[in-house]
C-alpha cells in the first residue's frame, strides 16, 4: 500500500529523516516526504529481508483514529465492510471506494476498544481525510494521528528480534496475522499489529514519533534486523503479488476486476449500501470484461508499468506493475487483461520499447506468503 | 588513449579510430543492481546525444545516451549473461559498446577526468 505521485509543492520530511541519513540510505521525494529509497542496495537488501528481518519506515502513511455514536454504521456506509464480524484485537483490509465502485484508496481498519483505527496510503491521506470528513456524519470524529510514527519489521526473523523488547497484552506468539494488541518497547507504549506489505511475517508498530529514533535504533540493534528502503518494499509486494494503489488500483479499476472481493465482505455484497455498491454487486455476479493477474516473463528485461500486453496481434491488456524478482531470478509482472487470457499458463507477449516479450499468466503470489497464523 | 566524459555519466574512451563507451562509477551507484542492459546492434548509426542503450535496474530503466555520433562496431556480449558487470567494472569490464568516430570535433565539448570529477562533486 503506497504511492508515489509527489506533491510537487513542498517536500516534507518524516520523523526519521536525520536518522535515514545517518544510516546511510539516498532519500527521494516519495508520497510528498523525503523518503530512504535505499541503503546498501535494493537487491541485498531485499534478500535480506527474506531470509532474516528488516525494518521499514512508513511514516509517510496516514494513521486516523474514528469514534462518536454509531460508529459502526457510519463507517459500513463508506467503506464495504462488514463491521459486525470485526471483533476487538482485529484488523481488516478495506477499500475506499467512489460512487461509481473505483477505488479511492486500499486501507487497513481495526478495532480499538473504543475507536477504529485506520492505516491509509501516505499520498492519498489527504483526499482521503477529505472524503471521509465528507462522507462521515457530523459527530464522528475523525483524529488524524500526526505525531505518530509507523515502522514495519518483517521478515522469518522479525517476531524474533521483536520479541526482546515488546511486551505486552499477550506474548507476540499469540498474535498472529491480521491482529493487534498494546505492548511497550522501552517504555513507550506502541500498537503492533501482525501484518505487513512484503508476504513474509512481521509486524506493524504505532509508534509515538519523539520515540521513532530511539524505537528504530534498538530494533537495528538486533542482529536479525536492518533498515530497508522502499525500492525494497517494492520489489518485495510484487513478489507477494500485493497491488499498490496509483499503479494496480485507481478511481478506473473495480475491486472486482482487482481480484479484490475480500475487500467487498460477506454481508454486503447481497445487502450493499456502500458507495458503488450497485456496479460492484453486479460485477460479482456477472464478472468483468478484464482482470487483474499476474504474468512471468522470460529472460532478465522487465516490463514495466505501462507496458501493452498482446495475444497474436491484438492488444488484450497493459502492465500496471513490474520488475525484476530478486527472489525467483527473472522479471515478474501485473497487470489488467481481458478475461479470456486470464487463466495460469496462457502464453502472451509483452511489448518493452521495440521488443515482443514472451510471458505467461501465472498465479500470485509469485513467492509464497509466510504470515503467521498460529503454531 | 584519452577518456572524456558527459554530463548524462557517460565515459568515452578514444583509441585510433574507435572509441569504447561505458556508464560511470556514479551512474552505476546511482542505478543501484543493474539486471539488463539492452545494447544496439552492430552497425547501428547512433548520434550524438541521442539514445543508445536502455539499462534495467531492479528500481526503473534508464537511458544511455551516445556520446558523440558514430557506427557501432562491437559490443559488450559478455553483459547478456552479467548485467551486474556494470555495477561491479563499470569503467572497465562493463563497457556497452564501441563506435566509430564520425566527427572528431564532438569530442571537444566533453569533459576531461578532473572536469566531470568536480561536475560530480557539484551535483
Amino acid at each position: 500500500m503506497m504511492s508515489e505521485e509527489e506533491t510537487p509543492e513542498q517536500i516534507m520530511s518524516l520523523p526519521l529523516d536525520a536518522w535515514h541519513r545517518a544510516q546511510g540510505a539516498r532519500m527521494v521525494p516519495f508520497a510528498g516526504y523525503e523518503m530512504p529509497i535505499q541503503y546498501e542496495g535494493i537487491v541485498a537488501e531485499h534478500e535480506w529481508t527474506r531470509t532474516s528481518a528488516g525494518l521499514f519506515d512508513v511514516s509517510h502513511m496516514g494513521q486516523l483514529l474514528l469514534s462518536g455514536p454509531d460508529l459502526d454504521a457510519a463507517v459500513e456506509a463508506v467503506l464495504p465492510i462488514d463491521l459486525s464480524t470485526l471483533k476487538l484485537g482485529q484488523q481488516r483490509y478495506s477499500l475506499l471506494l467512489d460512487e461509481n465502485g473505483g477505488v479511492l484508496d486500499d486501507l487497513m481498519v481495526s478495532r480499538w476498544p473504543e475507536h477504529l483505527y485506520l492505516v491509509v496510503n501516505g499520498a492519498t491521506k489527504w483526499d482521503d481525510i477529505g472524503h471521509l470528513r465528507e462522507q462521515l456524519p457530523d459527530d464522528i470524529t475523525l483524529n488524524h494521528l500526526e505525531d505518530r510514527a509507523l515502522l514495519a519489521l518483517q521478515g522469518p526473523k522479525a517476531a524474533d528480534a521483536l520479541a526482546r523488547h515488546a511486551t505486552g497484552e499477550y506474548p507476540l506468539s499469540a498474535l498472529t496475522f491480521m491482529k493487534f494488541g498494546q505492548y511497550t518497547i522501552a517504555g513507550h507504549d506502541v500498537t503492533i499489529a501482525r501484518a505487513g506489505y512484503t508476504g513474509e511475517d512481521g509486524f506493524e508498530i504505532s509508534i509515538a514519533a519523539d520515540a521513532a529514533e530511539e524505537i528504530a535504533t534498538l530494533l537495528c540493534g538486533e542482529p536479525e534486523v536492518k533498515p530497508i528502503g522502499l525500492g525494497a518494499r517494492d520489489s518485495l509486494r510484487l513478489e507477494a503479488g500485493l497491488p499498490l494503489y496509483g499503479h494496480d488500483l485507481s478511481p478506473e479499476t473495480s475491486p472486482i476486476e482487482a481480484g479484490l472481493i475480500f475487500g467487498i465482505n460477506k454481508r454486503r455484497r447481497t445487502e450493499g449500501g456502500y458507495p458503488g455498491a450497485e456496479r460492484i454487486n453486479r460485477e460479482i455476479v456477472e464478472g468483468t470484461p478484464r482482470k487483474w493477474v499476474g504474468l512471468t516473463l522470460e529472460g532478465r528485461l522487465p516490463a514495466r508499468e505501462g507496458a501493452e500486453i498482446f495475444a497474436g496481434d491484438t492488444q488484450i491488456g497493459v502492465v500496471t506493475s513490474g520488475g525484476f524478482s530478486p527472489t525467483l531470478g527473472h522479471p515478474i509482472a501485473m497487470g489488467y487483461v481481458d478475461s479470456a487470457y486470464t487463466e495460469a499458463g496462457t502464453a502472451l507477449e509483452v511489448q518493452v520499447r521495440n521488443k515482443r516479450l514472451p510471458a505467461r499468466v501465472a498465479k500470485m503470489p509469485f513467492v509464497q506468503h509466510r504470515y503467521f497464523r498460529g503454531s | 588513449m584519452s577518456r572524456y566524459y558527459t554530463e548524462d555519466h557517460e565515459w568515452i574512451e578514444v583509441e585510433g579510430e574507435a572509441a569504447t563507451v561505458g556508464i560511470t562509477e556514479y551512474a552505476q551507484e546511482q542505478l543501484g543492481d543493474i539486471v539488463f542492459v539492452e545494447l544496439p546492434d552492430e552497425g547501428a548509426e547512433l548520434e550524438k546525444s541521442k539514445d543508445a542503450a536502455v539499462v534495467e535496474s531492479v528500481k526503473a530503466a534508464s537511458d544511455v545516451y551516445a556520446p558523440i555520433s558514430g557506427t557501432v562496431i562491437e559490443v559488450n556480449s559478455a553483459l547478456e549473461e552479467d548485467p551486474a558487470l556494470v555495477n561491479t567494472s563499470p569503467e572497465e569490464d562493463g563497457w556497452f559498446f564501441k563506435l566509430t568516430i564520425a566527427d572528431e570535433s564532438e569530442l571537444e565539448g566533453l569533459m576531461d577526468e578532473a572536469a566531470y570529477k568536480s561536475f560530480v562533486e557539484g551535483l
